[in-house]
């Protein structure tokens, strides 16, 4: 009995609040109170600083960018990122080498150089904005075995 | 003293009146000429042809020789037409060829543009490697660089790059136009494409 009371109890209170903010204010959405029709400041982050190599945040992360990649363009003639990070030029421009994992084919089975599922770089490799988080992130990863 | 008597034999024989006006006639006529070459080293003439309006120039709209923070840009003849007047002279006796070309339709689509692409690039290429690629050092001084201004990566290569004697084209190719397929063995992709050098590496002491 005292459960029914309490549920509908808190119907009501949901529906007159739900009632009120639909009265009153107005829905923000995430780019803020900016017409559609205008432009919203989401676009004026700018790219972060070269830095060092940015730890990973999980196992097996593709590491993140830690350089701007403006103009840095992946087309059907060429692919920039390849032009220091590719097995051959990585010594030389002190890039990081592409991982092992990119020679595997879809079967795991090992190919003479870079697999073509691999051409576009930035589908999981990021490069860094200085944009804040819209909301916090409190994720933590995992533990390695035996941690 | 009269004037007659101390003008040289040849003046006398021709006349002075004829020495003033072939003068004055030379002067309007290299005026004439540096004008006129002067009006084929501007972008506007460039671009009047399509063949480089809808392809080259396009393309180059995207790029930081274009557009940039402070508006200082490059134009085609900055990097396509060397300053000095010998190297310039000849660059533009070549460029008769560009005009037969013109002509003949070499490069009138798209579609014939990008199957020379490849040609073209490495010509513009091997020319620049040639007079160490003095274009860009027109405005881009190794002497005056800062390298502490400079991401991490331009100051830790550039000092290296000077010291092998390579120079801008070596590394900086496709800044300002779009590729011609490279073969960077990634798998089929561009297998038989063109292959880049990155200026040759300076062989090691003792071997």
């Amino acid at each position: 009995m005292r459960l029914i009371h309490a549920l509908a109890l808190s119907a009501i209170v949901l529906l007159s609040g739900a009632g009120a903010a639909g009265a009153g204010e107005k829905l923000l959405s995430e780019r803020g109170d900016v017409a559609i029709d205008q432009q919203s400041k989401v676009d004026m982050f700018r790219p972060e600083k070269d830095k060092d190599t940015i730890p990973r945040n999980y196992q097996k992360q593709p590491p993140l960018i830690p350089h701007s990649v403006k103009g840095y363009n992946i087309t059907q003639n060429f692919n920039k990122c390849m032009d220091c990070h590719s097995k051959e030029r990585a010594e030389e421009t002190g890039a990081t080498k592409v991982a092992k994992s990119h020679y595997l084919d879809r079967e795991d089975k090992k190919l003479g150089n870079i697999s073509p599922r691999r051409y576009f770089c930035m589908q999981c490799h990021v490069p860094q904005f200085d944009a804040k988080p819209l909301v916090d992130n409190i994720y933590k990863p995992a533990t390695k075995r035996g941690e | 003293m009269s004037l007659e008597n101390c003008m040289p034999a040849w003046v006398k024989r021709i006349g002075l009146g004829t020495v003033v006006v072939l003068f004055v006639a030379g002067i309007v006529f290299w005026g004439g000429f540096n004008t006129a070459l002067e009006l084929t080293n501007r972008e506007e003439f460039c671009i009047s042809c399509h063949e480089m309006k809808e392809n080259v120039f396009k393309e180059y709209q995207n790029t930081v020789h274009y557009t940039n923070r402070t508006g200082v840009r490059a134009t085609c003849p900055d990097c396509h037409v060397p300053k000095e007047w010998v190297p310039k002279m000849i660059r533009k006796i070549q460029a008769s060829n560009e005009v037969w070309h013109k002509l003949l339709g070499s490069v009138d689509t798209p579609e014939k543009f990008n199957a020379k692409r490849a040609q073209l690039a490495q010509n513009e290429w091997k020319r620049m490697k040639a007079n160490d690629s003095q274009e860009c050092r027109n405005c881009h001084r190794y002497d005056y660089m800062d390298y502490t201004e400079q991401g991490n990566r331009a100051a830790r290569m550039h000092p290296q790059a000077f010291t092998e004697g390579k120079t801008c084209i070596d590394c900086h190719k496709g800044v300002a136009h779009q590729l011609p397929p490279i073969d960077q063995h990634i798998g089929k992709q561009n297998e038989g494409g063109v292959e880049i050098s990155h200026g040759e590496k300076p062989k090691e002491e003792g071997k």
